[in-house]
């Protein structure tokens, strides 16, 4: 029903949709929020780009981020045991806190894209689209990779004093992991989703 | 802006439920109280439910806790020369007299300003909106999408910390344990989110209409 209008979700002004070239954004007429946006191949790219933000995932949390130097030994640490270097300083609700914005919500941010859009790409809907819909929606704006990754600079330099600081292989998978999820960002066009599996149904 | 209040014609003026999960627009009567979208089955509100005196009791719990967050020790030092709490200004101003001005403002900036900012705004704007006020409403909607983008930057401070932590546990050296300020400053940041998730900002634009939305 109420075929192409749509209501602006800062505002709540009633709009007509207007037909969008590829790549262009269309913003509120009162309050400038943005609608929706046209990407080319949006589903496409978000799937690819998704595939490689599972594979950076999984490196960027199996390898040590930094280590330091000191006497000829090297410590290191991977993201996972900052974690639990803070439970066990008994720092609980600060290392659950890193744990939810580094690695839980931004693992389920990247299965809940992979999980609707794989299946869309191959013409089906996925069981419970809606639910996990609004899961993703839910987790976005927790997870935190690029201001983790900003945390960790900061570090490196607070540290360089000390001790000499070796880059792991994580920290390199990191900072591809938060280019590749903003572009995923970019180029998520949910209204489009929602129209392909209203299509497909 | 040159359109005339009356015209502005908004979802809940004609009944009409704005899915904000998907997007999908469903007539509903206002007397109806618990609705679901009929594509995505999630939660319908013409606004989100008792959004202002949600996030202004959000915002109160940050501002308190943003006081122990900027008091108390993020990080505790102790070393064979003794030992050094450093609360969040007094990282600052190392980082200040040691050269590295441009991390100095990095963490003054994410650390003690946006937080504090990030209050004033929301304090701003529920004001606003409790007075029904018609003032600046464009540059309010710029200012709480800012708002909701800035707010996830304040955790920076957490994650030296916990890296910090975990790397200098040298017993020969330092040892470097996290301090209670952490949690109070944990809690502001996540506080202050729910508070900026809580507010409506389409009440901003409520005043235009004559009915109550």
């Amino acid at each position: 029903m109420s075929a192409g209008l749509i209501a602006c979700h800062e505002c709540d002004l009633l709009q007509r949709e207007a037909a969008l070239p590829q790549g262009g954004i269309v913003r509120c007429a009162r309050c400038g929020a943005e609608l929706y946006r046209s990407h080319p191949h949006s589903l496409e790219r978000a799937l690819a780009l998704t595939v490689s933000a599972i594979v950076l995932f999984v490196i960027a949390n199996s390898f040590p981020i930094i280590g330091l130097q000191l006497e000829g030994q090297v410590i290191q640490t991977t993201l996972y045991k900052t974690v639990t270097t803070l439970w066990d300083e008994d720092m609980k609700s600060v290392a659950a806190l890193v744990f939810v914005t580094t690695i839980a919500m931004p693992a389920l941010q990247l299965s809940a894209i992979a999980y609707l859009l794989l299946p869309l790409r191959l013409g089906r809907v996925p069981a419970h689209f809606g639910p996990v819909f609004r899961l993703l929606q839910t987790v976005r704006p927790w997870g935190m990779v690029e201001v983790f990754m900003l945390g960790v600079l900061v570090s490196l330099v607070k540290l360089a004093h000390l001790a000499g600081v070796v880059a792991g292989v994580a920290l390199w998978s990191f900072a591809a992991l938060m280019l590749v999820m903003a572009g995923i960002s970019a180029v998520f066009d949910a209204r489009g989703l929602w129209a392909r599996a209203g299509a497909l149904r | 802006m040159t359109r005339s209040p009356a015209s502005a014609l908004t979802g809940a003026g004609l009944g009409l439920l704005n899915c904000h999960v998907c997007g999908r627009l469903s007539r509903m009567s206002p007397a109806v109280h618990e609705a679901r979208c009929p594509r995505c089955a999630a939660r319908l509100h013409f606004r989100k439910p008792d959004s202002i005196s949600r996030t202004w009791a959000l915002l109160i719990a940050a501002m308190i806790l943003y006081v122990p967050a900027n008091l108390l020790p993020m990080m505790k030092t102790s070393s064979l020369f003794g030992s050094q709490s450093d609360t969040i200004m007094s990282g600052v101003v190392y980082f200040w007299t040691s050269g590295s001005w441009y991390l100095a403002l990095i963490i003054f900036f994410a650390s003690v300003m946006v937080p504090l900012l990030k209050m004033l705004a929301l304090m701003l704007l529920l004001v606003t909106v409790q007075r029904r006020s018609r003032w600046q409403r464009e540059q309010r909607a710029r200012l709480y999408r800012l708002v909701e983008f800035v707010g996830r930057w304040s955790m920076l401070d957490i994650y030296v910390v916990a890296v910090i932590v975990a790397l200098v546990q040298l017993k020969a050296l330092a040892t470097i344990q996290p301090g209670p300020g952490a949690i109070a400053f944990g809690a502001v940041v996540v506080l202050t989110m729910f508070a900026a998730m809580t507010f409506d900002p389409r009440l901003i634009w409520d005043s235009l209409e004559k009915r109550d939305g």
